[in-house]
């Protein structure tokens, strides 16, 4: 197997915490692993994103090359954007589609929405919502690890050990949230692509 | 990450003490020596430093004891500790000393892209550059050993996409001991009078075809055949990386892998005999591609930065690397061709900016408004999270150059008659680099003021402890600064007012004012309250 996924958000937004995660459960499965992230002055309410690479051979480079991604994981559908020409011919955008606006010139909401529509498979909903309805918004970041979980040829079984494995120190009621998080943003992508 | 598997490699190698001052992206290495359990039992000293230079000083130190030590920085880290790293190739190194320079490419998080295997050069000292986390956990234990063989310390140079990526790395059972304590064969070496110096140079030259030949035997340097000569390419580092994702593993083209220096020359001699042009890939600046330029006189082609086929500027990738080879070897059939989807056109940049809830944020709006009470005042900043106080909304700074040089840029201007001339700083930068040239503001009582936006913390780098935490007045005031015009002020929205007018008497006070405005950092604040 290999995936190469471009996970993308806003400083602060918990972009990270998913590729720790999916390297967790990577690590369990044996495969290869590369993941490249930036620290420092991006982080302060800027773009960030991390490059993540699970193979069941061995990877060169730490980089994705342009129009090689098979994924673009994103915490903001603007994020998601900026990546596409990372995405190969056959790769998929899993985005939430609530907007991070800490800029005066975001672009219009629906200029945004159309070209979301535009790309011709997107996994894309409100996972800032449905984190609430099912744990606390806080938990948004793993409903989008959920929704981009079937595009992703690791058990689930793994990645909700892994979640265990993150989130243990924190107790109990938090592991829950979050593994409900994650199962309600899989749920969510698997009715999507299966319409 | 690259970080940490240097920093368990050194552990595991026997490490003795680790030093330090935070900066992107080399701060996790002494981060992990610090959170380390080997390095708790074995209490590895792992105390931040000063400044780089302090950090220098302090592993040499205990190079000179016999035990193995590493001190780590960011790549301008190392023009403030230049003077002790280039005298440590004059006085060798005792036990293993491992100087780790990440340099940022790209200057994701920095002010300039330098690469620092020129310091290596020029200080005649082996540099070691891994290209992957295996490399970097590995070549702990064989820079240390290299040092030691040697008598010399080793640097080590990282680049931001080693430093933060993160790979599975194989590591070692059980911890080798540590060394005990035992001082140079040959103490007069350390001593660097011009009559000893002398001496020691011409044995350092000597050496230095010593550690050509250990490059040449280097694992980590390796020469891979290929079935086209019309190319030979010379890859250095990550670079390396990049050059086989294009060909997915299978380059038809003679590789050099060079991850040691000095140069490996028969391998350097081997590739130029042997091809018809060289393509040189190395991250940084043209580093290797200089020194082949005078190796080579035979006049066949070599491509590289200089020649403008390899981007001279920011980081390479695996796009720009296949970009490069499409263009000096064209038709080459190996190369992965990948579709390319167009960039959106709605997508703008979003740059980073204070948090909400900062207190510089505090400091810049009152700053901002007790100065427009002037006609042309200057705001002479420094390093760190508050260098966004010249972007939007507050456009407050002009100048960011170093650490430390708000104060005495300041100063220079105030010589110069700018009036206001203010600076400000942070907690961690001043006691970096900005208690010195404060000291020669006092002592000429220069008409400006250093405004200390103290956080308590090294917050640009995640929030590291800060040496002058509680000491700010006493320095200042010890450092002779008069205690009448060392005031300290909360940062605090509700004190917006009293900030201001505070601000506009120090301004208005003709001689040196310093004014400490205090807020815990929001980000290492939460953290605190998590804890409780």
């Amino acid at each position: 197997m290999k995936t190469d996924i471009v996970l993308a958000g806003v400083g602060g937004q918990g972009i990270l915490t998913i590729a720790t995660i999916l390297g967790a459960a990577a690590l369990k499965e044996n495969l290869y692993l590369k993941q490249a992230e930036v620290h420092g002055m991006s982080q302060r309410g800027g773009d960030v994103q991390s490059n993540l690479r699970i193979s069941s051979s061995p990877i060169h480079s730490d980089l994705i090359p342009q129009g090689g991604a098979d994924l673009i994981v994103s915490l903001e559908p603007m994020e998601a954007l900026r990546y596409l020409p990372f995405l190969s011919s056959e790769g998929w955008i899993v985005t939430n589609t609530e907007p991070f606006v800490n800029i005066d010139n975001y672009p219009e909401m629906t200029a945004v929405e159309t070209e979301l529509a535009r790309q011709p498979r997107v996994v894309a909903f409100n996972m800032d919502e449905k984190a609430k309805s099912v744990a606390t918004v806080r938990s948004s970041n793993l409903v989008l690890l959920g929704a981009a979980s079937p595009f992703i040829d690791i058990d689930t079984a793994r990645i909700e050990e892994a979640i265990k494995g993150v989130f243990g120190a924190k107790g109990e009621k938090i592991v829950e949230q979050n593994i409900a998080a994650f199962r309600a943003g899989r749920e969510a992508a698997l009715s999507t692509i299966h319409k | 990450m690259g970080d940490e598997a240097l920093a368990l490699g050194a552990i595991n190698a026997g490490l003795s003490g680790a030093y330090a001052y935070p900066g992107t992206p080399s701060t996790e290495i002494l981060e992990y020596v610090q959170k380390n359990p080997v390095a708790r039992e074995r209490k590895i000293h792992s105390h931040w430093s000063s400044n780089e230079k302090t950090a220098v000083e302090e592993a040499l130190g205990m190079s000179y004891c016999g035990l193995r030590a590493i001190t780590s920085m960011k790549h301008v880290g190392v023009n403030v500790a230049a003077d002790p790293f280039v005298n440590s190739a004059m006085t060798g190194a005792n036990g293993g000393l491992l100087v780790i320079a990440a340099d940022d490419p790209s200057m994701h998080s920095s002010q300039n892209e330098q690469d620092s295997r020129f310091y290596a050069d020029f200080a005649m000292m082996p540099c070691l550059e891994p290209s992957n986390q295996q490399e970097a956990y590995d070549m702990a234990r064989y820079g240390f050993e290299l040092s030691e063989r040697n008598g010399i310390p080793v640097m080590v140079r990282l680049t931001t996409r080693l430093s933060h990526s993160r790979s599975v790395v194989e590591t070692d059972d059980e911890p080798m001991a540590q060394n005990k304590l035992h001082y140079p064969e040959n103490p007069r070496q350390w001593v660097l009078m011009p009559a000893i110096s002398k001496i020691r140079n011409r044995q350092l030259i000597k050496d230095f075809d010593a550690f050509v030949k250990e490059s040449e035997e280097s694992p980590f340097n390796r020469y891979e055949e290929g079935h086209d000569h019309h190319l030979g390419i010379i890859a250095s580092g990550i670079a390396y990386n990049y050059l086989m994702e294009c060909f997915g593993g299978n380059c038809p083209f003679p590789v050099v892998k060079v991850s040691q220096y000095p140069l490996p020359e028969k391998y350097m001699r081997r590739v130029y005999d042997s091809c018809d042009a060289l393509l040189i890939l190395e991250e940084g600046q043209p580093f290797i591609e200089k020194s082949l330029r005078g190796l080579a006189s035979e006049g066949k082609k070599i491509y590289g930065k200089l020649t403008g086929q390899v981007v001279r500027d920011g980081e390479l990738s695996p796009d720009s690397v296949a970009e490069t080879v499409r263009k000096v070897a064209p038709g080459v059939k190996e190369l992965i061709h990948r579709e390319v989807p167009g960039a959106s056109e709605i997508v703008v940049s979003r740059p980073p900016a204070l948090c909400p809830g900062c207190g510089h944020r505090d400091v810049y709006g009152a700053l901002n408004d007790a100065l427009k009470e002037f006609e042309s005042p200057k705001v002479f900043g420094d390093i760190g999270c508050y260098t966004l106080g010249f972007l939007k909304p507050f456009n407050a700074i002009d100048s960011c150059v170093d650490m430390g040089a708000s104060i005495t840029m300041a100063k220079g201007a105030a010589d110069a008659g700018q009036f206001p001339a203010v600076s400000i700083i942070g907690d961690s930068t001043f006691t970096h680099s900005g208690m010195t040239g404060l000291l020669d503001a006092i002592n000429e009582n220069s008409n400006m003021v250093v405004i200390i936006s103290d956080n308590l913390t090294t917050g640009m780098t995640g929030g590291q402890d800060s040496q002058g935490t509680g000491k700010l007045e006493d320095i200042c005031r010890g450092l002779g600064a008069d205690p009448a015009h060392v005031r300290t002020i909360d940062s605090l929205p509700r004190l917006h007012e009293e900030m201001k007018q505070l601000f506009l008497e120090e301004i208005r006070y003709e001689g040196l004012s310093v004014i400490i405005s205090r807020r815990e950092c929001i980000q290492t604040a939460r953290r605190h309250a998590v804890k409780k």
